[in-house]
């Protein structure tokens, strides 16, 4: 792998730089402080990726000296600003907070906050506040952050999996069961809005994991279908609800099979077979997946 | 390639002594090791794997290998299981947790993208008896979402890297069967946006890394048909540099090794 064209200064080996010649763990002058000198935050800052063994020296020296973590994890705070794809820094976070404890749960939430701030989707920082609540908890409020979010970005696809994260496993919540009927209305606000959206349509089935029927029954479900259709706009996704309340022998009404046939490129459909219609339908309205549409006709159950 | 050392069984020690040592030799560019792999990789899938003089990759590769067995990212590095993998040797078992799960190393951090790793080295090696699979398989599982995709760890958003990851592992110990392959086959090709390339989450820009993440999930669980190749090969070849040669991770940012590879493989 080619150095490349940079020549910054941190490049060159760190076992050819003087002062690093004797590496050891020394602590400062200065009292109870990490050990590695100010000066060179900087250098650490840039070159954050090829330190995985500093970080875990790190660890071993702020455990040795007793250090005060609070002060440690503001260190943290400034680099991990300019890298939060880090995963070495991610880890020395979690491992700070841990020993925290409890007493730091809504720091750790409010800095992931200040990281979604700049980049709402960043894997690490999700990954990060999920296990901040599981271990250190700070539910409370978090339902309404995802409701910040999805107002800010109605297609944050991290925010909707948050979401059922907080819906299935707050203990302050009472569990899907109990979230359902509110959580399908704010599913179907959402898609009424963008019907395109991925995310609330995933969510909707996921809000009826392991009990589809309901899904199929809830008469809001193929409300939503129709009125997508009768926009006759970004009704790919709609289709697809439709195929899927017909697999599980779902009695369509006249109003929605017309609203279907409305919106066909193809002005004299040939399938006498309303579930295979729709298939194709969306072969010709999503053809980069016309593969997954003719499939999906071959695997349409029969029809009563 | 030269001799990969499948008989040497040295115990991968996690004691404060050694890591002192290591820290003397901190080296920059700790990729080099990933870097090689994916280079020659990318040559080899082209058939010109002759352009590089094998024996003294072979013996810098070697010197990458610790007295613990564990591979470093460069010489001089500390052992990681992410670079591990490239060279193929590592005592894996003591990195499995009570709860299935496998750590990168002695500090903890849990990612099934690890799960992979382990499962794939000791396959490789015919090892997997030294680890728990079933727990292993246990743990994979429930890092499975509701739309079919997997995260790294439990509740996680599914994410194409990840699901590559789960889905190899699951594949490798003959776990498919907790797969829904269709719904996470129309997961997986929905990746596909208007331009043809693959995005590796709902929403998010395609990236060209990402033809092998969803590709071979979609290969695994007999699914690639459901992608529109022709769209995705352009894509591909819009993201060449045709000057310089490489290939970068969407049309016109610059290319890099990591991307090529990818790339390469994914056509």
């Amino acid at each position: 792998m080619n150095r490349g064209v940079e020549e910054e200064r941190e490049r060159i080996p760190m076992s050819q730089r003087p002062e690093w010649a004797d590496v050891r763990p020394v602590p400062q002058d200065d009292g109870p402080n990490p050990v590695v000198p100010i000066a060179y935050t900087d250098e650490f800052s840039e070159t954050m990726d090829y330190f995985r063994a500093v970080w875990q020296f790190r660890r071993l020296i702020l455990d040795a000296l007793n250090v005060d973590l609070h002060e440690e994890l503001h260190f943290v705070d400034q680099i991990t600003k300019d890298n939060s794809k880090n995963y070495q820094i991610w880890h020395h976070r979690r491992w700070v907070a841990e020993k925290l404890g409890t007493q730091i749960a809504s720091k750790e939430l409010e800095f992931t906050r200040e990281i979604f701030s700049q980049d709402a989707k960043n894997y690490h920082a999700w990954s990060h506040r999920q296990w901040v609540l599981q271990a250190l908890g700070g539910w409370e409020n978090e339902l309404a952050y995802c409701d910040e979010l999805l107002e800010d970005d109605i297609f944050n696809n991290s925010a909707w999996n948050q979401r059922y994260f907080v819906v299935t496993r707050s203990p302050l919540l009472g569990g899907l069961e109990v979230m359902r009927d509110s959580e399908v209305a704010y599913a179907i606000k959402a898609i009424l809005a963008k019907p395109e959206n991925e995310s609330p349509w995933r969510y909707l089935r996921g809000l009826y994991k392991n009990d589809v029927n309901s899904l199929v029954n809830d008469p809001r479900v193929a409300s939503v279908c129709l009125d997508v259709l009768l926009d006759k706009r970004d009704f790919v996704h709609a289709l697809n609800m439709v195929l899927d309340l017909l697999s599980h022998h779902h009695q369509p009404s006249n109003e929605l099979k017309d609203a279907v046939d409305a919106v066909s490129p193809d002005p004299k459909p040939s399938d006498s077979n309303f579930a295979e219609r729709v298939c194709s339908i969306l072969q010709l309205v999503d053809p980069i997946r016309a593969s997954y549409w003719r499939w999906r006709k071959t695997s349409i159950p029969a029809q009563d | 390639m030269g001799e990969l050392m499948n008989e040497k069984h040295v115990k991968y020690i996690l004691s404060v002594e050694k890591k002192k040592d290591d820290f003397e030799s901190v080296v920059m560019e700790h990729l080099r090791v990933n870097g090689a792999y994916w280079g020659l990789t990318t040559l080899d899938i082209l058939g010109k794997l002759d352009a590089v003089n094998q024996d003294e990759v072979v013996s810098w590769i070697m010197q990458c290998q610790h007295e613990s067995g564990g591979f470093g990212g460069n010489i001089g590095h500390d052992p990681h299981i992410l670079y591990t993998l490239s060279a193929i040797q590592l005592d894996i078992a003591s990195l499995q947790n009570e709860d299935g799960s496998f750590s990168g190393d002695m500090w903890g951090e849990i990612d099934t993208r690890f799960s992979y790793i382990a499962i794939c080295s000791l396959a490789l090696l015919h090892r997997l008896d030294k680890i728990n699979v079933e727990r292993a398989v246990k743990y994979i599982v429930s890092c499975k979402n509701l739309d079919g995709g997997f995260g790294c760890t439990p509740g996680a958003e599914s994410h194409a890297g990840q699901i590559f990851c789960c889905v190899g592992a699951l594949a490798i110990t003959g776990s498919l069967h907790h797969v829904d392959k269709d719904l996470l086959g129309w997961w997986l090709c929905e990746r596909q946006v208007k331009s043809g390339g693959l995005n590796g989450r709902p929403e998010k820009l395609p990236d060209v890394c990402y033809s092998w993440w969803v590709l071979s999930s979609l290969i695994m669980i007999d699914r690639v048909h459901w992608i529109d190749k022709g769209k995705l090969v352009n894509f591909i070849l819009d993201c060449q540099d045709k000057e310089n040669g490489g290939i970068s991770d969407r049309p016109d940012d610059a290319v890099d090794v990591f991307h090529t590879y990818f790339g390469v493989a994914g056509e």
